[in-house]
């Protein structure tokens, strides 16, 4: 009989650590416009190799190039480039307003801004995202006022969700905005349920899910793929890998899978994968998901490759477990930069015009700013009243929380 | 001797736990490398290796299930959900196998387990980081729940815990992690090192499961009080300068009754405080305790001071905390009848 063998546990450890040379050589980067367009109705079967590519249009020297490109006017890329700047700049000066105490926390999208800017873009009126708290960008790209955000974020009198929850866990029906949970990836099955829902009722609306690399190991991720497989429901599941959870790297929940988009195989998905700092490819693929979903084609798994350049939130400081220039080395370069350069390389936009506008904008949120703290800060004593506290729990307030609210003076 | 914040008791008791028994294994989200969002397992992994601290994928259900299949096999699991309210995906787990494994394969199959994670708020958590939930643990059959409130009890505890042959929720009071906030939200925070349990023993020692401590005596009412509470309770007697006599639980379940039951019968009062929600909390089953054992005793009614049942709010923090005001008061209605 041979000797049995020793068993030793895998545990996976990113490349580098602080101190290290970034190492970003194991992300393999196809040229823009390399990969192929499928027809929208496609056979999930027959588009696998989606899932191990990174679907690019913007080249090296800003060209759009390939089958993918073509889905935006200069004027909507402009206005594009008018959203990434502004939630760029919203997230600096609340990253500020933070430190300087005047909220209790904050959680900025620096470096992921096309993600979500770019896919609100794909999306009608009546859609509804499911996002997690790095999705402002889908608030933003509708114009959602500034104010009410930072409404939000001081939870102030004014916030609209009456200083119920955590800074930037914004809630925006009309907006298409589903209420942020702190819980993750509970909101991946619901979204599911939203579009099985606009099915059974014969609408024209479809969901959308939102969730983070990290986030796709909880078992809502799975379930909410297996009932998407199932009814073949009209969403688009969107997982934005930003290669790092808190300080664990993305290896931790991709395991031995190729790819996050690999995952939607099993469940027979058709499965994307797209260059997320690319705001012309991330609207071109969620063009074709949510086009896919309309046409009642059933649902889409788009992974979108970026990298999340700042801290995970106020409390983390990423020195710690990653090397500090490893932003600065993402391959992938930065979506504001790669988008101005190509506007300008097509003659429609200019250093001048887009130093003209960074102004224009560090004026309006500034004077949102100023807005929002003249109704209150979080420390300021413009708070919602405690007696809300007690409201909304249920429809009806039940006896036994009337007598509580009396008993704590309201 | 040195002194700890309780953060670093909890990291002592890992390390002193994992130093005498190779099969201790540590892990959960982010409690690798980087030791933890609140540092509890710093230095582990580098000192123990990969294979018994490492981070795990964000599955509160996958670490709370792999650990089981670990303490079946024969390790001691010590594993971290990252906040008390990220714990439901993995209640499953917890409650139909965790619990149940030792009396449905009648002894065949145990589950030496600990599972930890840090509870209550007074940091501005807002309703994902702020939650108290020892009541749904204490309800279930065939689990252990503990609440230390110094860094003294949270080694001992942690280590006895680790040994215990059962599984045990050990809840942290996040609020307590570096020093014993007593409410006041408005002062600075005293730090341990200049409070007398911020002395631990660097070795492995342990504080036994179910046993009570007398934080303050007193002779006219019992204060019921764990976690945050406890500092809580005492200010409230400071400031009210009622002599009451302030019981730190530590051990919810297994629950240390003789020392409860003879301090009610001494004072003939008694006040429970928790930070949890008020219906169905664990301060129903100490009311009903305190009832069924000091009956004859009681001269008033046992009241409850709770946080209110509404979900903790991010802006109105401090008027859901019951604080000393509440609890003071609450002490003055006991000696008014
Ligand atoms: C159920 C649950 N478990 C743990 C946490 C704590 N937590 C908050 S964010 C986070 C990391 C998420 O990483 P990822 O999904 O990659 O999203 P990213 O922050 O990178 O956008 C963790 C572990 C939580 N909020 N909810
Ligand atoms: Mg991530």
């Amino acid at each position: 009989m041979s000797k049995a063998q020793r068993l030793s546990l895998h545990v996976p450890a990113p490349k580098v650590r602080p101190g290290d040379t970034p190492d970003f050589s194991g992300v393999e980067i196809p040229k823009a416009g390399e990969v192929r367009r499928p027809d929208v109705a496609a056979d999930p079967r027959d588009i696998r190799d989606l899932a191990f590519s990174v679907i690019r249009v913007l080249s090296r020297d800003g060209e759009a190039l390939g089958p993918w490109a073509g889905t935006l006017t200069h004027d909507e890329l402009i206005e594009g480039l008018k959203h990434m700047l502004t939630l760029r700049i919203f997230d600096a000066r609340m990253l500020m307003a933070q430190r300087q105490g005047k909220t209790s926390f904050f959680m900025q999208c620096l470096g992921e801004e096309a993600v979500a800017c770019a896919f609100q873009r794909a999306l009608h009126k009546g859609d509804m995202n499911f996002p997690t708290y790095r999705q402002a960008g889908l608030l933003i790209t509708q114009e959602y006022p500034l104010v009410s955000m930072m409404n939000q974020i001081y939870s102030n009198e004014a916030d609209p969700i009456r200083g119920r929850q955590l800074p930037i866990m914004y809630s925006a029906k009309d907006y298409g905005f589903f209420s942020i949970s702190g819980n993750l990836t509970t909101q991946f099955s619901q979204a599911v349920g939203w579009a099985m829902a606009s099915a059974i009722s014969r609408d024209t609306k479809i969901a959308v899910g939102w969730v983070g690399d990290g986030s796709t190991s909880e078992n809502d991720f799975h379930a909410a793929m297996v009932f998407a497989s199932t009814y073949q429901a009209p969403v688009v599941l969107n997982i934005v890998n930003n290669q790092w959870a808190i300080s664990t790297f993305q290896g931790m929940a991709k395991g031995g899978s190729a790819t996050f988009a690999a995952r939607g195989h099993g469940f027979g998905l058709p499965s994307l994968r797209v260059d997320g700092n690319d705001f012309l490819a991330v609207h071109a693929v969620a063009k074709w998901a949510a086009e896919r979903a309309r046409r009642n084609l059933g649902p889409t798994l788009i992974e979108y490759v970026t990298y999340r350049a700042g801290g995970h939130s106020t409390s983390d400081d990423p020195a710690a477990y990653r090397p500090k220039e490893e932003s600065d080395e993402w391959p992938l370069g930065d979506p504001i930069l790669r988008l101005k350069e190509h506007l300008i390389k097509e003659g429609a936009w200019s250093e001048q015009r887009h130093a003209q506008t960074e102004a224009e904008i560090e004026d309006d949120v500034m004077s949102a700013q100023k807005e929002a703290e003249a109704i209150g800060t979080l420390n300021s004593g413009n708070a919602p009243s405690p007696r809300d506290m007690f409201e909304g729990v249920y429809a009806e307030m039940p006896p036994h929380l009337i007598k509580q609210r009396q008993e704590a003076g309201y | 001797m040195a002194n700890m914040t309780m953060i670093e008791a909890i990291q002592s008791a890992h390390d002193s736990a994992m130093d005498r028994d190779e099969r201790v294994v540590v892990f959960g989200e982010d409690v690798g490398f980087f030791g933890g969002v609140f540092r509890c397992t710093a230095g582990l992994q580098e000192k123990y290796g990969s294979t018994r601290c490492f981070d795990a994928p964000i599955s509160e259900l996958g670490i709370v299930g792999a650990a089981i299949g670990m303490a079946a096999y024969g390790l001691r699991p010590c594993i971290e959900i990252q906040f008390a309210d990220y714990v439901y995906p993995a209640y499953d787990q917890i409650v139909s196998e965790a619990a149940r494994l030792r009396h449905r394969s009648a002894g065949d199959f145990t589950c030496p387990l600990v599972i930890r994670m840090p509870v209550g708020g007074g940091i501005f958590g807002g309703q994902t980081h702020s939650q108290s939930p020892e009541a749904i643990f204490t309800h279930v059959s065939g689990l252990k729940t503990v609440m230390p409130s110094s860094p003294y009890d949270a080694k001992g505890l942690l280590c006895a815990a680790i040994e215990d042959p059962d599984p045990v929720i050990f809840l942290e009071p996040k609020r307590l992690y570096n020093g014993p906030f007593d409410g006041h939200h408005e002062k600075p925070v005293v730090p341990w090192r200049n409070h007398e349990a911020g002395e631990v023993p660097t070795d492995y020692y342990v504080e036994p499961l179910g046993q009570a401590r007398v934080r303050r005596a007193g002779n006219d009412v019992t204060i019921l009080a764990y976690g945050t509470m406890v500092y809580v309770a005492q200010a409230a007697c400071d400031e009210t300068g009622i002599d009451a006599e302030v019981i730190d639980l530590r051990s919810l379940l297994p629950l240390d009754i003789d020392t409860i039951t003879e301090s009610v019968k001494k004072t003939g009062r008694c006040v429970i405080v928790h930070e949890a929600t008020l219906t169905g909390g664990y301060g129903g089953e100490l009311a009903a305790l305190v009832q069924e054992n000091c009956f004859y005793h009681l001269e008033v009614p046992i009241q409850r001071i709770t946080g209110w049942d509404t979900p903790y709010p991010h802006a109105q923090e401090w008027d859901y905390f019951p604080g000393p005001a509440r609890v003071g008061r609450a002490l003055q209605k006991a000696m008014e009848s």
